[in-house]
């Protein structure tokens, strides 16, 4: 890192990353992997999610991670991102639950209220 | 009459009624009303108050089928289905989250630590530059003099997060005024206290935001090299942390000639082996140079003699987090937050008997209602609250009447409770202060390295006598006995460790001398937790004679046969409480 204007461009860059990844993808689907997210199983709800968008041949669909939300008491938590709209949080999405959220949120654009968390 | 089933329904008396008539009227059509028992559940138990929030529960015994959220056409349907033909009704099944919405108001939480935990991917240092990552220590590099760093942080009013909120400008100048061609920087990740982990989740969440606040200390101080220790118990950290620096290395942002200046700065991680006194900034350096972790007489102070005996500057995860925010958007808007004396955000985490478990990030100042009852959502099962212990094995506990506190150092203080990292334990009526005192006091006896005597054998004194009491053998004057060796261990000890064990028996005599009192002179334990002070008994009446209790009683205390009121043996019971878990009737009573 040489200077201030170099950072800025990476800074673009990655913003720029985003908005491609955003423009080229129908949804993005995040999950809490701290340590309280794996405790609950995440990484079953990881390996879940990933299964079902192969079985269904869903390729545009951005599968990523994150930290903590601080909803420990509601691991496993996903979130998700359809299009445009805002990203919702949902609780408690055990493997049992995934292919719902993925057929009614992911592809038909509903999210799944029941299981939304209320902030 | 023999039954070949029962029904056990529970929730609300006016819902269960309805959906009991439901149930009753049609097994009474199918010819089913001597052959199947419907009765509910007695008594507004803890379980049945849970219960109650999930709508009208009902299981069948046998078989032991759970349904919820039931209503008198889905009671109908059960009887026809399940108890006539056998099939049970899949899709009334009680679920173990309930789909009823979940719950998370933010509204009184504020995200500077934690802005981006939980939003970024913490592997990907991109995502950590796109949110201004990096950008407040290319700030001070080639716009600020360490100096002028410094005026920030004092504006700022940032304080240490670790415990005794020593005001990090402060530190970081006699760390700077020191005289010496090698400096460091270390930052402490030894997070210990039971039930804390705000720590964990920041390293977990946001690594780069920690790395950043250290290599800004590492400018002001004059360090070339800095440590991370990190205890060995949080793997996913280290590794988040470790290609967290790779990535960090080949962006440049560590190594040598950093954003074009003279400035030179690399990290390594060290991890702790699991000892409680290396979260003391002494112990923990001794440690980082591979001797074993006591603490050691300050002064000096690791300012002047720390890490091999060079100036060194240490302060916490969070401090180090806190640091690139300041410095972008400046020390007003961070001193616009919290109290008077203390300044910004505080991270908690709200652990014990609360609905909502997790982490939060709130300003000081906020009460400690509002934590409990606005985060935290209340307490579990809507009991009675009774006291949070802040400070973790080493603060104390608040209670009830000191709820409208704000949360910040000094007024912690002044109810004899301490801030410590952050930990946030809630406590109801069912939880026995003598026996809570006990747990962190063996917890500090086990953690104490040995090298004072008054906390080596201060504290193993104090959990004898606080063991006793849980045991039904305490003596007139065991309270003032813990008073006293409570002051001398504090006294006499050269840490914190030794210094702040007795403070949470200190501070629950203090706000629950009654409670000890009762363990003592009426050798009643009124939480119901001390084993030797309690017994458990069946109700007759109530009993079904399901001997479901009997047969999970794991030293066979239980007898009474099927269908009828079973008895429990005192002289064999070891009072363990699993008859009254399993007891579908409620009928298991503790004295």
């Amino acid at each position: 890192m040489k200077s201030l204007e170099e950072l800025q461009k990476i800074k673009e860059r990655a913003l720029e990353r985003r908005r491609l990844a955003g423009e080229g993808s129908r949804a993005r689907v995040v999950v809490a992997m701290g340590t309280c997210g794996i405790a609950a199983g995440a990484r079953d709800t990881m390996t879940a999610i990933l299964g079902e968008l192969e079985k269904r041949q869903i390729a545009d669909v951005v599968v990523t991670q994150t930290g903590c939300v601080g909803l420990c008491e509601y691991e496993p938590i996903v979130q998700v991102q359809v299009g445009d709209q805002d990203m919702v949080t949902y609780g408690n999405i055990d493997t049992d639950r995934v292919s719902t959220l993925v057929e009614e949120h992911v592809v038909g654009g509903e999210p799944v209220e029941k299981w939304l968390v209320r902030k | 009459m023999a039954y070949r089933a029962h029904v056990i329904i529970s929730g609300t008396p006016e819902q269960a009624q309805e959906v009991k008539a439901a149930l009753m009227g049609k097994l009474d059509t199918l010819g089913l009303n001597e052959e199947i028992e419907v009765r509910e559940a007695t008594g507004l138990t803890p379980r049945s108050v849970t219960m109650a929030s999930r709508g009208v529960e009902a299981v069948v015994y046998p078989e032991v089928v759970h349904y919820a959220g039931l209503t008198p056409a889905a009671a109908e349907l059960i009887a026809e289905e399940h108890l006539l033909k056998g099939r049970p009704v899949q899709d009334l099944f009680f679920e173990e989250h309930p789909a009823e919405p979940l719950d998370a108001p933010s509204a009184k939480e504020v995200r500077v630590v934690l802005r981006n935990v939980g939003t970024i991917n913490p592997e990907s240092i991109d995502d950590y530059i796109a949110e201004d990552g990096y950008a407040a220590l290319g700030k001070a590099l080639t716009e600020m003099t360490p100096a002028e760093v410094l005026e920030v942080l004092k504006t700022s009013g940032l304080r240490g997060r670790g415990g005794a909120g020593f005001p990090t400008w402060l530190k970081w100048s006699f760390a700077r005024a020191a005289v010496s061609d090698e400096k460091y920087v270390v930052c402490n990740g030894d997070e210990g206290d039971p039930g804390a982990f705000m720590n964990r989740r920041v390293l977990e969440g946001d690594p780069h935001a920690v790395i950043e606040g250290m290599a800004i200390a590492a400018y002001v101080v004059g360090a070339q090299e800095g440590y991370f220790y990190v205890r060995a118990e949080y793997p996913i950290a280290i590794r988040t942390l470790r290609l967290a620096i790779e990535q960090a290395r080949d962006y440049g942002l560590l190594g040598k000639n950093i954003f074009g200046t003279d400035f030179s700065f690399d990290l390594e991680v060290r991890m702790g082996a699991g000892a409680f006194v290396c979260g003391e900034e002494t112990a923990l350096m001794q440690s980082i140079e591979g001797k074993r972790g006591q603490p050691r007489t300050r002064p000096p102070f690791p300012a002047t003699s720390g890490l091999w005996g060079k100036p060194t500057n240490i302060n916490n995860v969070e401090t180090y987090a806190n640091v690139p925010q300041i410095l972008l958007q400046g020390g007003e808007w961070f001193a616009s937050m919290g109290t008077e004396k203390s300044k910004g955000t505080k991270t908690f985490a709200i652990a014990g008997k609360v609905k909502r478990t997790g982490l939060i990030e709130v300003p000081l100042g906020i009460t400690v209602r509002e934590i409990v009852y606005d985060v935290g959502g209340g307490v579990l099962d809507s009991r009675p609250f009774k006291a949070v212990q802040t400070g973790g094995p080493l603060g104390g506990c608040i209670p009830e009447k000191h709820l409208d506190l704000p949360v910040d150092y000094e007024s912690l203080a002044s109810v004899g409770s301490a801030m410590g990292s952050g930990g946030f334990i809630v406590m109801d009526d069912l939880t026995c202060m003598v026996d809570m005192a006990r747990f962190f006091m063996e917890f500090a006896q086990e953690e104490s390295c040995g090298k004072c005597v008054p906390c080596r054998v201060g504290t193993r004194q104090m959990l004898e006598i606080l063991e006793s009491i849980c045991a039904g053998t305490g003596k007139p004057g065991d309270i003032e006995a813990l008073e006293k060796l409570g002051a001398s261990v504090t006294q006499g000890s050269l840490c914190g460790l030794g210094q702040g064990a007795p403070n949470p028996v200190l501070s629950m005599i203090l706000n629950f001398r009654n409670e000890y009192e009762r363990h003592i002179y009426d050798h009643k334990c009124d939480a119901k937790v001390c084993r030797a002070l309690i017994e458990f008994t069946i109700d007759p009446p109530t009993c079904i004679g399901c001997t479901r209790c009997a047969r999970n009683c794991p030293v066979d205390a239980i007898a009474g046969k099927a269908r009828e009121a079973h008895v429990i043996d005192p002289e064999i019971c070891i009072r363990c409480g699993i008859c009254a878990e399993v007891c579908p009737v409620d009928a298991v009573f503790v004295e």
